[in-house]
């Protein structure tokens, strides 16, 4: 891109960045780069909260943002894009007046929506770089198939618990997502952070290493984490970068045989139909009807020992998920069985293994533990 | 030959920490002789065919074992396998 392309700085503009204007490698032509760039942040959460403050700061000229959620006050543990008083808010009209403060200049532009593999090319295709902050495995390959048919950057950030992950796909020479893994694991087997936790400050921490990963790309500046994996250990306070080598059997990149986007539900093993479909579930208020009827029901909690600590529900037992299939000897294939976890999730799957041994009277609770609190007990905290 | 094998704080619980040391003379023998001595441990890190999943990436030293042979990769003395599990938190 030639100077004369790039967009001139404001007065105003000149004594906001004069940090960056002094800097080698960046000076007023690396501002000018910044102001011309459109980022695309796909998620509004944690990794996206840090994300979008730093680039707003550094004076990216337009972020994109999608995101579909409403800012939760478990959110703010971590999501310092949001505030006590959003709660209940759209995320991206939260984020959209968090920008405006922080830095007027950047133009802001909303996504309301979920990303699919019907709307994201047409999303990711008006952005020079695109950044993974989302949270679930389905949007991670989708934003990774658009990212490298579209020809776009995609600098990929994950946490769970203390750890996390970054990295740069999808570049001209780089390797994808799918080269690092070539298949998401099953549904359940990874818990997300709703289910497994996650410190406060690691979104922090891998947000920010994402935020100079773009910025380096935009300014052309540096090394970029193209064909390495940054490992993030908060308790270990080690950072450390491993290969990730382009598979030339890669069925995005290589041999390129993924044309179009895919089902990406399907692919990682979620079908939304499945828990109306084949999982029988029950609703928190037909469960209490029918303890407080005095029917004889095994409601089996398929929570962590810490969860159960925070919140149960009376009469409820606790078998952790892990556990299930070696205790099978203690749930009785004669007695109905309500199987629950914090919303659903793990509680479905654990039907599921339930069905394939052979029980036939298992339900799951619809919603879990969260919409007992909701719709039965309002005296069961929920967190 | 003695090999350490990294693992992510979600499986070092299901073991007796992050570090355990491994005996083999292939990546995939040293993961045999953990999964062997930590059950829970066992599959989480291969299916019951005793195959790598595509969804936990092995590394040898810095590099991934899938362009190495994969399991059959042979590990000397002193080696490090880092097992790097998807996650997919935001």
């Amino acid at each position: 891109m030639t100077a004369a392309t790039l967009p001139e700085l404001s007065r105003e503009e000149l004594r906001r960045y004069s940090r960056h204007l002094i800097l080698p490698d960046l000076g007023i032509d690396g501002q000018r780069r910044l102001k011309k760039a459109r980022v695309l942040l796909i998620g509004a959460g944690g990794l996206g909260s840090p994300l979008a403050l730093y680039l707003a700061a550094a004076g990216i000229g337009t972020l994109g943002l999608v995101d579909f959620d409403v800012v939760e006050a478990s959110n703010l543990q971590r999501q310092v894009l949001h505030g006590t008083r959003d709660i209940g808010r759209s995320k991206l009209a939260s984020a959209r007046d968090r920008i405006a403060d922080v830095n007027p200049h950047v133009r802001c532009e909303l996504h309301e929506t979920r990303l699919t593999a019907s709307n994201a090319l047409e999303i990711l295709r008006e952005y020079d770089v695109v950044v993974d902050g989302t949270d679930n495995f389905a949007t991670r390959y989708l934003t990774n198939d658009a990212c490298v048919l579209l020809g776009k950057p995609n600098v990929y950030g994950s946490i769970f618990r203390f750890e996390g992950q970054v990295s740069v796909f999808a570049t001209t020479d780089g390797p994808c997502y799918r080269c690092l893994y070539p298949e998401p694991p099953p549904p359940g087997l990874v818990p997300s952070c709703a289910e497994g936790g996650v410190l406060g400050v690691l979104p922090g921490l891998v947000g920010t290493i994402q935020a100079t990963e773009a910025l380096k790309l935009i300014l052309g500046i540096g090394d970029p984490l193209i064909g390495r994996l940054l490992l993030v250990d908060s308790l270990g306070a080690t950072y450390r970068t491993l290969k990730v080598r382009r598979n030339p059997l890669c069925p995005a990149c290589g041999t390129r045989e993924i044309q179009q986007l895919i089902d990406y539900d399907e692919f990682c093993g979620v079908s939304t139909e499945q828990p109306a479909g084949t999982i029988p579930q029950i609703s928190p208020l037909d469960l209490a009807a029918r303890l407080r009827r005095g029917d004889d029901i095994d409601v089996i909690d398929v929570r962590e020992p810490y969860e159960w600590e925070i919140a149960h529900i009376e009469g409820a037992r606790l078998l952790p998920f892990s556990e299930v299939p070696v205790s099978l000897a203690t749930i009785d294939t004669a007695r109905d069985v309500v199987v629950l976890c914090k919303s659903g999730g793990r509680s479905a799957a654990a039907v599921s293994h339930l069905q394939s041994v052979g029980y036939r009277k298992v339900w799951n609770l619809r919603g879990g533990i969260d919409a007992w609190s909701r719709d039965v007990d309002p005296y069961v905290p929920r967190y | 030959m003695s090999v350490t094998l990294f693992l992510p704080a979600v499986l070092a619980r299901l073991a007796d920490g992050s570090r355990i040391e491994g005996a083999g003379g292939t990546v995939g023998e040293v993961v045999g002789d953990v999964a062997a001595r930590y059950p829970a441990l066992a599959e989480r890190l291969r299916d019951t065919e005793g195959k790598p999943y595509p969804f936990v990436t092995f590394y040898l030293n810095d590099e991934d074992i899938r362009f190495h042979g994969g399991f059959d990769a042979t590990v000397q003395d002193g080696d490090e396998v880092t097992v790097v599990p998807a996650i997919a938190g935001g």
